[in-house]
C-alpha cells in the first residue's frame, strides 16, 4: 500500500493544476490511499495533454502559421524564437524531475517519445515503451498500461497517444532534416507520452 | 596533524590544473569530512553550476534523471561530475580534466552511424579530438549553427569587437550609490581625501583624468570602508576587490570564477605567478593578483590591462609570440588611432572577451568577462564570444584545432582542417533529397 500512498500525495501536483481541492496536512481523508496509480497517471496526462494542446494551437500555430509574426525553433535562444511544443513539454518534465527530487512524497516522471523521433534519444528504449508506442499507434483512442523494472526499481508505466493537433505539428515534423517519417497527416498519432510512477519505496 | 589547518598531507594525489590553486583548502570541495559523492557533487555545482545548464551544456543533469536512462547510467553515471572528472589522479587525467577513456561517447551513441550515415566508420575517440564535438559546450558546433555560417570568408567584412556598456547603463543599476556619488564630472579640486592623507600629484592626476572622476566617483567612494564591527567608515589605504565589487560586482564575481581570482573566492591569499603551472616571468613571481594588479590603481587604464598587465606575468610560447602576431598589429593600429574602436585584438579580446551578461531579469549589458577560463578548456568555447566577431566559422574551427598555430599566436594560416562544415552541408543535402523524394510521392 506504501506505493499507492505515495502516488496519492503526488496527485497533489496535478490536483492543484486541475483546480481540485488541495490536501490539508494531517487530515486523514487526504492522506489515506484512495486512488490507483492508473487513475493518477490518467489525471496527470489530462493536465499535460491539455496544456500541450493549448500551447501548440493557441501560441505556436496561431503566431507562426496564422499570424506569421514569429518563428518557432529548437534553437529558440539563438533564433530569438518560440520554443517548440516538444521542448515546452520536455522543459516542464525536467523541471518536475528537479522539483520532485526535493519532495519525499512526490515521485513520477514523464517523457515524450516516438517511433519516428527527430532526436534518436527520444525513440522507445525499454520493452514496455516499444510495445506501448506500437500499441497506441495501432489502436487509436486507447491507452497502454504496464509494469516494468528499470535499474532495479519497479514502475507503473502508462503510455498515451500524442496526436498531431495542429498544422504546425505535421508540417514541422515532415520537413525536419532528421525526421524518419515525412508523411504525417493532421490527426495522426505522432508519438506517445510515457508516464512512470514507482511502485515501491 | 589533525588539528593543523594545512591538511595537504592527507591529499591522495596531486590536483589537476583546474583546482591546484585551491588544493590547500580541502574544504572547498570536501565540505563534509564524512560526505560521499553527493557532497562532492554539490561542491562541483557550487562553482561550475551555471555552466552546466542549457544552452551552455548539451548534456545537463536533467537529461539523465529519467528512469528510462537507468541502464545507460550503469555504464556511465552522467549524473555525477566525478564520473568523468576525478581529482587527484594525474596519471589518468587527460585534456580538460577528463578521467574517462576518450571514446566515452560510445556508451550512449554507439549506433550514431545509423542516424548519421556520414559518421559511419568513424572511431569514437575522434568525437572530441577531431574538433567536431564537446560533451558539454557545443554552442558553436551544433549542425544548424554550422549551416547558418556556411561559406563565410576567413576574415569578415567588418571585423570589429563589441564595446563595453557600463557607463551607458549606470543610471539603471539599482545598487549604484548614485545619491551619494551622482554621475557627473568632478573637478580636480573636488577630491575628498581627508587633509591628513598625503596624495601624490601623479595619483591625483591619474584619478581626475580618468573614468572615475568623470563619473562622480570620489576618493571616499573607494577608500572609505565600513569596518565589520564598526558603524563609522574608516580610511583604507589599499582597498580590496570587495570595494571594487560595490559597483563592479559582476566583474569581480566572474574574476573569482577564473584562475586569477579563484583563491580569493576560497578565502585564500591571492594567487601569485609563483603558484602557476604555466611559465611565468620570474620578476613577477610574487605579484598578488587582485583588481589593481592588472588595473593599476587610480589610472585604471583598460588598454594596458588588456595587454601589458598580462605580459608582465605570462611568458609561455603563446604569450611571447603575441607581439609578432597580426592581432597585435591591429591592436597597435587601434591604439595609434588609425583603427576604429574594437578593431584591435588584445590578449583580453580573446581571453577576457566582452560579452552580453544578464545583470538582472530585465537588463543585460556588454561587459568584460573576467573569468578567463570561460573561453578555454576546450578552446571552442572561445568561438562565439571572441573569434566570430571577426572570422568565419569554418576558418575559426580550423585555426583553433591547429595546436601549433595556437602556440605561435596565429601567425599564418591553419594547417589543419576540421570537416564539420562539410559534414553539416552533406547532411543538409541528404535531408533536401529526402524532402524532394517524399513530395514526389
Amino acid at each position: 500500500m506504501k506505493a499507492i500512498h505515495k502516488t496519492l500525495i503526488a496527485l497533489g501536483v496535478a490536483a492543484s493544476v486541475a483546480g481540485l481541492s488541495t490536501a490539508i496536512a494531517g487530515d486523514d481523508a487526504f492522506t489515506k490511499p484512495s486512488i490507483s496509480a492508473k487513475a493518477m497517471a490518467d489525471a496527470l496526462h489530462l493536465v499535460m495533454d491539455s496544456d500541450r494542446t493549448i500551447y501548440t494551437r493557441k501560441i505556436v500555430n496561431r503566431l507562426v502559421k496564422k499570424e506569421k509574426v514569429i518563428k518557432a525553433s529548437e534553437h529558440f535562444e539563438d533564433d530569438k524564437a518560440l520554443v517548440l511544443p516538444a521542448q515546452m513539454f520536455r522543459f516542464g518534465s525536467e523541471l518536475v524531475a528537479k522539483r520532485a527530487e526535493k519532495l519525499d512524497d512526490v515521485n513520477f516522471s514523464y517523457s515524450l517519445q516516438s517511433l519516428w523521433p527527430i532526436n534518436a534519444q527520444n525513440a522507445p528504449k525499454t520493452d514496455v515503451e516499444k510495445e506501448g508506442l506500437k500499441f497506441i499507434a495501432e489502436n487509436k483512442g486507447e491507452n497502454y498500461y504496464a509494469e516494468e523494472t528499470l535499474g532495479g526499481k519497479s514502475y507503473f508505466t502508462a503510455i498515451y497517444a500524442d496526436v498531431g493537433v495542429a498544422p504546425v505539428c505535421v508540417s514541422c515534423h515532415n520537413d525536419h532534416k532528421d525526421t524518419p517519417k515525412r508523411d504525417f497527416k493532421l490527426g495522426d498519432v505522432m508519438g506517445g507520452v510515457v508516464i512512470r510512477i514507482p511502485m515501491d519505496g | 596533524m589533525f588539528a593543523s589547518s594545512d591538511k595537504t598531507v592527507f591529499m591522495p594525489g596531486p590536483m589537476t590544473g583546474g583546482h591546484h590553486q585551491i588544493g590547500v583548502a580541502c574544504a572547498s570541495c570536501h565540505t563534509d569530512a564524512l560526505g560521499g559523492s553527493d557532497v562532492l557533487q554539490e561542491s562541483c555545482i557550487s562553482c561550475h553550476g551555471e555552466d552546466r545548464k542549457k544552452p551552455f551544456d548539451s548534456h545537463p543533469r536533467s537529461k539523465f534523471t529519467d528512469p528510462r536512462n537507468a541502464d545507460q547510467l550503469q555504464n556511465i553515471d552522467a549524473l555525477m561530475c566525478v564520473t568523468c572528472h576525478t581529482e587527484h589522479q594525474p596519471e589518468m587525467t587527460g585534456d580538460n580534466g577528463l578521467t574517462q577513456p576518450a571514446d566515452f561517447c560510445i556508451h550512449c551513441h554507439s549506433d550514431i552511424g545509423k542516424d548519421r550515415p556520414s559518421h559511419q566508420g568513424m572511431e569514437f575517440n575522434t568525437c572530441n579530438a577531431a574538433g567536431c564535438h564537446n560533451f558539454h559546450n557545443n554552442r558553436a558546433l551544433y549542425t544548424d549553427f554550422l549551416l547558418k555560417h556556411q561559406g563565410e570568408p576567413d576574415l569578415l567584412e567588418q571585423p570589429v569587437l563589441p564595446q563595453r556598456e557600463f557607463a551607458s547603463v549606470l543610471g539603471e543599476l539599482i545598487d549604484y550609490p548614485a545619491d551619494r556619488y551622482p554621475i557627473e564630472q568632478l573637478t580636480a579640486t573636488q577630491a575628498d581625501a581627508p587633509n591628513d592623507i598625503n596624495v601624490e600629484t601623479s595619483v591625483h592626476n591619474d584619478w581626475w583624468e580618468t573614468a572615475h572622476a568623470r563619473s562622480g566617483v570620489n576618493c571616499s567612494a573607494c577608500h572609505e570602508v565600513m569596518p565589520e564591527d564598526g558603524d563609522k567608515p574608516v580610511w583604507v589605504e589599499q582597498p580590496t576587490h570587495q570595494v571594487c565589487a560595490q559597483c563592479h560586482s559582476l566583474e569581480v564575481e566572474r574574476f573569482q570564477r577564473g584562475k586569477h581570482g579563484m583563491r580569493l573566492a576560497a578565502n585564500l591569499p591571492p594567487m601569485t605567478p609563483a603558484d602557476a603551472r604555466l611559465p611565468m616571468r620570474a620578476e613577477a613571481a610574487h605579484t598578488e593578483l587582485g583588481c589593481t594588479s592588472c588595473h593599476q590603481a587610480h589610472r585604471f587604464d583598460v588598454q594596458s590591462a588588456a595587454v601589458d598587465s598580462c605580459l608582465e606575468c605570462h611568458s609561455d610560447k603563446h604569450s611571447l609570440a603575441y607581439k609578432q602576431s597580426p592581432h597585435f598589429k591591429l591592436w597597435e593600429k587601434e591604439l595609434r588611432g588609425e583603427g576604429e574602436p574594437g578593431s584591435g585584438v588584445s590578449c583580453a579580446s580573446c581571453h577576457l572577451p566582452r560579452v552580453s551578461f544578464d545583470v538582472n531579469d530585465w537588463m543585460s549589458r556588454v561587459m568584460v568577462d573576467h573569468n578567463q577560463n570561460a573561453t578555454l578548456s576546450p578552446n571552442e568555447k572561445m568561438i562565439r564570444p571572441a573569434c566570430m566577431h571577426c572570422h568565419g566559422l569554418g576558418f575559426t574551427l580550423d585555426a583553433l584545432a591547429d595546436e601549433a598555430l595556437v602556440q605561435g599566436n596565429f601567425q599564418g594560416l591553419p594547417a589543419i582542417h576540421v570537416e564539420s562544415m562539410e559534414l553539416a552541408e552533406a547532411d543538409h543535402k541528404r535531408a533536401e533529397r529526402e524532402r524532394t523524394l517524399s513530395e514526389e510521392h
